[in-house]
């Protein structure tokens, strides 16, 4: 299993209600319901992705997020809501951060850093987007809409009166390293956050 | 039938009809002494009878779901294209049930059939039946085969009424539940245009009030009018316009009132056609079935809180252009299921066919129903 999958999967407690937006081919929720006994859903609007799925026994609901909100799931009605590497491909990732609070009690987000030296270094050096293994497109056809640092999720976090509970940065194969952890917003490819409400 | 056969065909199947002594009881308080079922089986029931598929027809269906009954069978059965070696509900894993219900005109006790009371046929004095009652009998008829627990109910449509409603009133005979262009409760628009079906045949002057049988007539008016209306809503404007746009049988206008456009000659030779073949009290009867049914009704209509007793996982379709339950109506199904906490998967098929896109295979649509069936058989382990 990837590195950030076993990242998150240890800050799931056994027999959580968990609700994975856009769950990919489920691999993270099938782990989950076998090793942690957790129950739930995800959602997901890739066709191939959603048979998979169904194939493999995870609980999928074709839903998109953009047009469709999670307005039809209960306050409070998960543990956990998860959102691996989806954050900055949303039209509003606040909103998407508010709704994931309301309808859980914590959130994990997984996104990639804007502010990675190699990428800081190829705008710097070229002048044009820059390009990556992690971010694989042209600016005119990236899914990734809303591409932010991690200072800036932070802050957002902060306004919005978000408690960060864990933050774990790797690198682009999710490996954990001594030198992101020392200057993260420098040197880490992707984060892990793990968030709640302050009042919670 | 076509020569060779298929291989992924059940070929020539068999009904066989089951008759039940022992009285049962229905939602209108009145009781059938005895009644029969028609029935077809597809494959093997293995040792555990853990194999048990059980098919739920939709408002105008029958028993034969799958294969042909004889070589000179023109068309297989409704749902061949899902039922079979091969296929979605594969037949070499599955023992697959197909019935037709309490009330139908292919067999099963209904209308048409002779009231023990009086020797005549029943016609309008034949209990209303609703969903809740099929799946009774339905129940009945599992232990009539040994099946303890099958291991889907699937159904479209009025099918998908009863295999929800199966998760509710046996929540531990059945493990999974595959509820396909269906909806958990008829709209205000969905009622009407059955009303409009029923005084179409109920206003026929040859239906005498359902006794039609006795003076050897048949309401072919009243229900050719139910049939065109009611097909109309199974398609979509996009499929009626694919299949007819607004081409005439003759190359220019007529000015009169005859069936000039070829959608118009179209759906007055289905509705002849049907009027033949199908008992007009059994369509009344089923269309009133489709408008009583409301599992909420009983739990404050509150669906979430009539779902928190269904054991059983669920798979819930829609199709893009069904806009007689549209998916919209499966997505307030999904919702409650979501609320309950069921277990649930969803998807809405692209499809131009309007409701009747369940019954016709799209790539999509086979390869979710095939990935569910598959572990449903795994569970069963066959």
């Amino acid at each position: 299993m990837r590195t950030d999958l076993k990242i998150i999967e240890q800050w799931i407690k056994p027999g959580s209600h968990v609700l994975d937006l856009g769950c990919g081919d489920g691999t993270l929720l099938d782990y989950l319901q076998r090793e942690k006994q957790a129950t739930g859903f995800g959602l997901e609007i890739n066709q191939d992705h959603i048979t998979t799925c169904i194939g493999r026994g995870v609980s999928v609901i074709e839903q998109n997020l953009d047009t469709q909100g999670l307005g039809n799931f209960e306050d409070h009605t998960f543990d956990t809501v998860l959102m691996t590497q989806a954050l900055q491909a949303v039209r509003r990732p606040d909103m998407v951060l508010d709704e994931m609070l309301r309808a859980g009690r914590e959130g994990i987000v997984t996104f990639p850093n804007f502010a990675y030296w190699k990428l800081r270094w190829y705008l710097m050096r070229r002048g044009r987007m820059p390009e990556s293994e992690t971010l694989p497109y042209k600016w005119y056809n990236t899914p990734n809409i809303h591409l932010c640092t991690f200072k800036d999720f932070e802050a957002l976090c902060y306004r919005k009166g978000f408690r960060i509970l864990n933050r774990t940065v790797v690198d682009g194969e999710h490996q954990d390293r001594w030198l992101s952890r020392l200057w993260p917003n420098m040197l880490g490819q992707i984060a892990i956050y793990r968030i709640t409400r302050e009042d919670s | 039938m076509p020569d060779p056969l298929p291989t992924d065909s059940v070929g020539i199947v068999t009904p066989q009809t089951l008759h039940f002594e022992t009285p049962i009881t229905l939602a209108c308080n009145r009781t059938l002494e005895s009644y029969d079922l028609v029935i077809e089986t597809y494959g093997e029931l293995n040792a555990d009878a853990s194999n048990a598929v059980l098919i739920c027809h939709a408002l105008s269906g029958h028993h034969h779901a799958a294969g042909y009954h004889s070589k000179d069978d023109r068309k297989p059965g409704w749902w061949d294209s899902c039922i079979g070696p091969g296929k979605p509900i594969d037949t070499n894993r599955f023992f697959v049930v197909s019935l037709n219900n309490l009330g139908g005109c292919h067999g099963s006790t209904g209308p048409s059939s002779t009231n023990p009371e009086t020797g005549q046929p029943y016609g309008p004095d034949f209990p209303v039946i609703t969903v809740r009652d099929w799946v009774h009998s339905q129940a009945l008829l599992a232990d009539r085969l040994g099946i303890e627990c099958w291991a889907a109910v699937v159904g479209g449509s009025l099918g998908g009424m009863q295999a929800l409603q199966w998760s509710l009133d046996y929540p531990d005979r059945l493990r999974h539940a595959v509820v396909i262009a269906s909806t958990p409760r008829l709209s205000a628009q969905n009622i009407a245009f059955n009303e409009v079906a029923r005084q179409a045949i109920t206003s026929d002057r040859e239906f005498h009030q359902g006794r039609y049988y006795e003076y050897n007539t048949l309401p072919r008016r009243g229900l050719m009018l139910a049939r065109m209306v009611g097909h109309i809503t199974y398609l979509s404007d996009a499929s009626m316009g694919e299949k007819f746009g607004r081409e005439l049988r003759d190359q220019a206008y007529k000015f009169g009132y005859d069936a000039e456009f070829q959608v118009e000659s179209y759906l007055r030779y289905q509705g002849e056609r049907f009027s033949e073949s199908f008992d007009a009290n059994t369509y009344l009867l089923m269309t009133k079935a489709l408008d009583y049914f409301d599992p909420a009704y009983e739990h404050d209509n509150d669906l979430a809180k009539a779902l928190r007793g269904a054991h059983c996982e669920f798979l819930v379709l829609s199709f893009s252009t069904d806009w007689r339950f549209t998916p919209a109506r499966s997505e307030e199904l999904v919702n409650a299921m979501i609320s309950a906490r069921c277990k649930v998967s969803y998807a809405e098929i692209d499809a131009p066919w309007g409701h009747d896109a369940f019954l016709i295979p799209t790539p999509r649509y086979t390869a979710i129903f095939e990935a569910y069936m598959d572990r449903v058989a795994r569970e069963a382990g066959v």
